[in-house]
């Protein structure tokens, strides 16, 4: 199973994920790409993320990602 | 004065309203008097570049308030805009700049590198910050004297779209089809000064070109909504709610997004009266869940290629509509006439498909330098043999319906409609065969999913990941595949062609 990392890495292959605090605040994701990362984490886990989770504080770094899926009932 | 669209400048708002907040951005807000100054620094800028009127002006900066500074500074210079993606990959940017040969292209100090780094000459550089200044650049007799010389035909702005040869098309719009247009739009859809417009496209797409002008002419506040906010429904719509905006022109994908998230149950948007929308087919289903929601807002689907001056059809949604029907896309709009043609070039009967052809003042001037493309798409109208008289054949297929209404069935090519952008499914393909190690490739479109799907001959070690990041530098992100398939060989019909209908019933 692709990690958080593997999936964001293959979105936009040209960041370095792991060195970000906020990945919203440093450009490294725009509206294609939140699309593409919410579907792709739908898809991986078997989970359908609520709407009114997707905001902004929710795809800052790996572990607010992590806790959006942990609130989405994926166990990492 | 000539008539043009800076009548709507000298006659509109930035004289009637000047203390009024004009542009909302990120930054800070603009009334209409700093608009005007500022706008009329940019054209003392340029014309110290530019002698001449009517040339093309590049303008390489992000969405903001400073784009609109450029834009109208180049009008008032008697040049004509033409908004550009900070984002392109630089090759794509420098097949339109070398399409454009703008003579002068208005950046800021940030920007300026990107530019520089395909070989744009320092000195064709005009930095935005030099006109944000408290000081008074110009002088309004000379500003007057140039703007005398640009007449309703001629060239207002460029807008560039995708093109079939992997070259992108810049299609010029005339200062008379966005007079006829606005005026129009203003008495069909009762738009004044109270407005706040919610700007959520982006500036070098043509529903700006409304936005733009209904603030211009009429007072309107226009507010720009940050580019995050596309990405997250639920902040958007919080936006829509804490700014008060009444007014939006956006893309339906935008809508059936928040409809799916039901995020409208959660938070109000009392203030919104005007919902526009257009570029791609909305389902009535999702329609009906907007005007369930926001039972006070008008709703109008807007139907227009890239060729007409923003629309060239509306239909103001003014019945109830079943979830599994279909919407139309309404009548012509004012100074505008819709020929259905069937495949005799004749009128198509009621209830008979035909291609959508456009004639009236809406038309687009053409193809920015391709006079042999514009010759292709802008044709003599089949039904008047007494005098020239252009029409543009949409490739779209329509029929009217029993109340008179046009009904949209889908194109009649490769061209495609995605996320609201228009694409040709032949420059995707044209960017695929310049990755090495792919020999041969096909993109076709999955309607139902709404997918851009790739399938390529190449080898093994192509990986999605891999191409994706190859063609980033070709194509912007929207028109890049969801979709890899890659196969030993490709499917053929009988003469050698690749068998795209064989592609295509696969994807159903």
């Amino acid at each position: 199973m692709k990690t958080i990392a593997e999936i964001l890495k293959e979105i936009r292959p040209e960041f370095d994920f792991a060195a970000s605090h906020d990945f919203i605040a440093d450009g490294m994701l725009d509206s294609f790409d939140v699309v593409t990362l919410v579907a792709a984490l739908d898809k991986q886990y078997g989970i359908s993320i609520n709407g009114t989770d997707i905001v902004p504080e929710n795809f800052k770094n790996l572990q607010t990602i992590e806790a959006l899926l942990c609130k989405s009932g994926v166990r990492l | 004065m000539q008539v043009n669209v800076l009548e709507y400048f000298e006659k509109g708002a930035l004289i009637k309203c000047r203390d009024k907040v004009a542009v909302v951005d990120q930054e800070g807000q603009y009334t209409f008097g700093e608009m005007g100054r500022f706008a009329k620094n940019v054209a003392a800028l340029v014309s110290k570049k530019i002698s001449t009127v009517n040339s093309p002006v590049a303008v390489f900066l992000p969405k903001s308030a400073q784009t609109i500074i450029a834009d109208m500074g180049i009008l008032y210079s008697g040049n004509a805009y033409a908004n550009l993606d900070v984002k392109s990959p630089p090759q794509r940017l420098s097949s339109i700049l070398q399409n454009l040969n703008s003579p002068v292209i208005v950046t800021s100090a940030q920007h300026k590198a990107a530019l520089e780094a395909i070989g744009v000459p320092k000195e064709k550089l005009l930095l935005v910050e030099q006109a944000l200044v408290e000081g008074k650049l110009y002088d309004d007799a000379v500003l007057s004297g140039r703007l005398d010389l640009v007449i309703d035909s001629d060239p207002l702005c460029i807008i560039h779209t995708s093109g079939s040869t992997g070259v992108p098309k810049g299609v010029a719009l005339s200062h008379r089809g966005t007079i006829d247009f606005m005026d129009w739009v203003f008495e069909r859809l009762s738009l004044d000064g109270s407005e706040i417009i919610g700007s959520l496209s982006p500036f070098y797409f043509d529903i700006y070109t409304l936005e733009l002008y209904l603030t211009l002419a009429k007072g309107a506040t226009l507010v720009i909504i940050p580019d995050q906010c596309a990405a997250f429904p639920a902040t958007l719509v919080e936006f829509l709610a804490a700014h008060d905006i009444s007014f939006i022109f956006w893309v339906p994908t935008i809508m059936v997004n928040i409809a799916n998230q039901d995020l409208l149950g959660r938070r109000k948007l009392d203030s919104l009266k005007k919902v526009l929308f257009a570029g791609e087919v909305f389902s009535t289903k999702h329609l009906n869940y907007w005007r369930r929601q926001v039972p006070g807002a008008m709703f109008v689907n807007l139907y227009g290629p890239i060729e007409i001056t923003v629309d060239c059809t509306y239909f103001i949604v003014d019945r109830e509509f079943k979830d599994e029907e279909k919407l139309p896309i309404g009548f012509p709009c004012r100074n505008t006439d819709v020929l259905i043609l069937n495949d005799q070039n004749q009128p198509a009967k009621a209830d008979e498909p035909g291609e959508l052809c456009v004639r009236g003042t809406s038309l687009a001037l053409g193809y920015w330098n391709n006079p042999e493309r514009t010759a292709k798409a802008f044709v003599q109208n089949p039904l008047n043999p007494h005098y020239p008289e252009l029409i543009y054949r949409t490739g779209d297929l329509v029929y009217r319906n029993s109340r008179g209404e046009i009904m949209f069935i889908g194109r009649k090519d490769f061209q495609i409609k995605h996320l609201g952008y228009r694409i040709e499914l032949g420059e995707i393909e044209h960017a695929v065969l310049q990755v090495d190690g792919i020999s041969n490739c096909c993109v076709a479109y999955h309607q139902n999913k709404k997918e851009i799907v790739l399938f390529y001959e190449g080898g093994q070690d192509l990986s999605p990941a891999f191409l994706r990041e190859r063609l980033l530098a070709f194509l912007p992100k929207y028109m890049l595949p969801t979709v890899f398939s890659r196969m030993e060989l490709l499917p053929r019909n009988p003469n050698g062609k690749i068998d795209r209908q064989k592609l295509a019933s696969g994807l159903t």
